[in-house]
């Protein structure tokens, strides 16, 4: 009898104390989220908080006068300028590559499919470089561009070259699996009820795909205004000219400007923090929608 | 609308879909593509529509020449297989939609199309969900959505792929009947795509039955259940057994028991007798008649089916006599086809 309530007992026992084969126990458990909170605190938490300290070192008049400070402005406004005409150029690339993509088929696909990726492997540096190379004073184009009076490196348009070459893959990579995942289909209903192929896309394909294009349009704006190294070899760093804020920041740290420094990058820090409230406002946004269109 | 299929062929990437069809569809006919998947039918479908282009041959709507004009000109209404609404948009408005798209001096007010919607919601019988999307809706709402929107932009024919397929068996049923309701209310050359022989012999006026690529048969439901033209619509229309057999002058042999049956002008060697489970009777006398021996019996409804090996189980046939009369059928029996059909062995395609 003993020996039989015993196994029982010993067969019984794992269903009774809780959670399936994946449950561990309570000190794992503990022991792993206090890991991740230190790790989170440590890492990310606290630099950020320490930004924002700095930044309010000298108070909210020195916050102010170091961001309104001329220079700083100019990298404000060259910033703005950037991001606007990258994200708008990378909206269109990228709807149009992964139209392409998504929807027909043709040779070398698979190629174009790497070669929107490649941005993310490229260090951003050698993004830079090579626009140096093409069109530095020294490069392949330099002496036509030159001639032309056209400057494209320590520019504006240098500056945009190699931020539309580094965010490109944003907008892109979100399109593509969702419009693969679409199919044709509607763009053939709306094809043969007589709509023509540029409403087809006003009406059919871009409603199909805002929320993914919005995500992608955030996360490519958010890395388009922090963008450093590609830009830092492309621009000069020619104050109050060809600095973004990231280039200010760090000219202003190695000046060791350090109130001012942080204020900017107390802007940046602020503008990471919105993208990542509209990001998961999308991702919150975006699931229903995805749960409304797979329901049934 | 009458439309002229001739001499189509459609390839893809050098893969043949369809290999030269022709096919006339009259004016207000409710006619069937059937086959099994990978015959084609749905290509021909999307080629009427103007989704695909063919790589050779012409389709003429009336007597112009459909071919040369893109899908938006040529005025169809297609139900897609997923029905393809517009998720993001209400039934109205997924109504509407071929309206709204149109080019301005074309367009009707914002007033007419929703009441040109609402009167299409009427006629599928949806009134009163306007404002619901389609996720909101049921499968069989969703289709007659599908439907409304396809007829809104008043097509010269409706094209229909598949579209009871993702419906379950019940609303399939109410579907089918409401669908030929509304054909014969609107009068439309209606042109549907199935692999439901039933759907097709129930629904359709005519049916085309395909396989391969190319276009077996074309009749109506009893043109192609009682004189299929090929081994391939005989086996794949209703229910059939094959025995092979030699015609040696005139005289059919089963192995080496000649059949009292004629051969019917079909050439002496090797040919495929065909029969259906339910044309034939059991008879006393086996000589001219084929023999075997009943393996399995099963009930079913009105009928009682018998599995018969013939030859020392070489051959199946299977038979179906009414239940009340075939009781003490068992054992080794003899049975006489009442209506067969010989095709010469060699033609194309085998029992699928």
């Amino acid at each position: 009898m003993a020996v039989d309530a015993l196994q029982s007992a010993t067969v019984h026992a794992p269903a009774a104390q809780g959670p399936a084969a994946t449950g561990e126990t309570a000190v794992v458990r503990i022991a792993l989220i206090v890991v991740a909170l230190l790790f989170f605190a440590l890492f990310v938490f606290l630099p950020l908080v320490v930004v924002f300290l700095e930044a309010f070192q000298t108070g909210l008049q020195g916050f102010i006068a170091a961001i309104t400070n001329p220079d700083a402005l100019s990298a404000i406004r060259l910033t703005l300028i950037v991001a606007a005409i990258s994200v708008l150029a990378n909206l269109v690339f990228g709807v149009a590559a992964a139209w392409a993509i998504a929807k027909f088929e043709f040779r070398g696909k698979s190629f174009l499919v790497t070669l929107v990726d490649l941005p993310f492997s490229v260090s951003p540096v050698i993004a830079g470089l090579v626009y140096v190379l093409l069109f530095g004073a020294q490069g392949y184009f330099g002496p036509w561009l030159k001639e032309h009076g056209i400057a494209i490196i320590f520019a504006l348009p240098g500056i945009v070259l190699a931020t539309i070459f580094v965010t490109f893959p944003f907008v892109a990579r979100e399109l593509i699996p969702l419009m693969q995942e679409q199919g044709t289909g509607d763009e053939e209903a709306a094809l043969s009820l007589g709509a023509s192929g540029f409403k087809t896309f006003l009406f059919v394909t871009l409603p199909n795909v805002k929320w993914a294009l919005l995500y992608g349009v955030l996360l490519c704006n958010a890395r388009a205004m922090g963008e450093f190294g590609a830009v830092a070899v492309v621009s000069g760093k020619i104050r109050g000219q060809t600095n973004t804020m990231p280039l200010q920041v760090e000219i202003l740290y190695n000046e060791y400007a350090f109130t001012a420094a942080f204020a900017v990058a107390s802007l940046l820090a602020l503008l990471a923090l919105v993208t990542l409230a509209l990001k998961t406002l999308l991702e919150w946004r975006f699931g229903d929608d995805i749960a409304a269109a797979n329901g049934h | 609308m009458e439309i002229r299929i001739a001499n189509v062929r459609k390839e893809f990437e050098r893969y043949p879909a369809l290999h030269g069809v022709s096919l006339d569809i009259r004016s207000g006919e409710l006619i069937a593509l059937l086959g099994p998947s990978g015959s084609g039918k749905t290509t021909l479908l999307r080629l009427i529509a103007g989704l695909e282009h063919p790589s050779a041959g012409t389709i003429y709507f009336g007597n112009e020449d459909a071919s040369q004009k893109s899908v938006q000109e040529r005025n169809v209404g297609f139900v897609f297989q997923h029905y393809a609404l517009f998720k993001h948009l209400r039934v109205a408005d997924n109504i509407g939609f071929g309206l709204k798209v149109r080019p301005r001096k074309d367009r009707p007010s914002r007033a007419e199309i929703r009441r040109r919607s609402s009167e299409l919601l009427d006629l599928v019988q949806l009134s009163g969900l306007e404002r619901r999307f389609p996720a909101q809706l049921s499968g069989g709402q969703r289709q007659r959505v599908a439907l409304a929107r396809a007829l809104a932009i008043e097509p010269r024919v409706l094209l229909l792929d598949e579209p009871f397929g993702a419906l379950d068996a019940q609303v399939r049923r109410d579907l089918r009947r409401w669908l030929r309701e509304l054909h014969d209310k609107i009068g439309h050359t209606t042109v549907f795509v199935t692999h439901d022989q039933e759907e097709a012999m129930e629904l359709a006026d005519r049916v085309v039955v395909m396989s391969q690529g190319r276009i077996e048969q074309v009749g109506t439901p009893d043109e192609v259940y009682d004189q299929p033209s090929s081994p391939f619509v005989f086996a794949f229309i209703g229910e059939s057994s094959e025995l092979p057999v030699t015609i040696c002058r005139g005289q059919v042999w089963l192995d080496d028991r000649p059949l009292s049956i004629p051969a019917d002008g079909v050439p002496d060697g090797p040919a495929r007798l065909f029969l259906r489970p339910q044309d034939v009777a059991v008879v006393d006398e086996s000589a001219g008649a084929i023999a075997g021996v009943v393996t399995a019996t099963h009930r079913n409804g009105g009928l009682r089916r018998f599995d018969l090996a013939i030859g020392g189980a070489h051959h199946r046939v299977e038979i179906a006599l009414p239940a009340a009369d075939s009781r003490d059928v068992s054992g080794r029996i003899a049975v006489l086809p009442r209506r067969w059909r010989l095709y010469p062995a060699g033609e194309r395609y085998t029992k699928t």
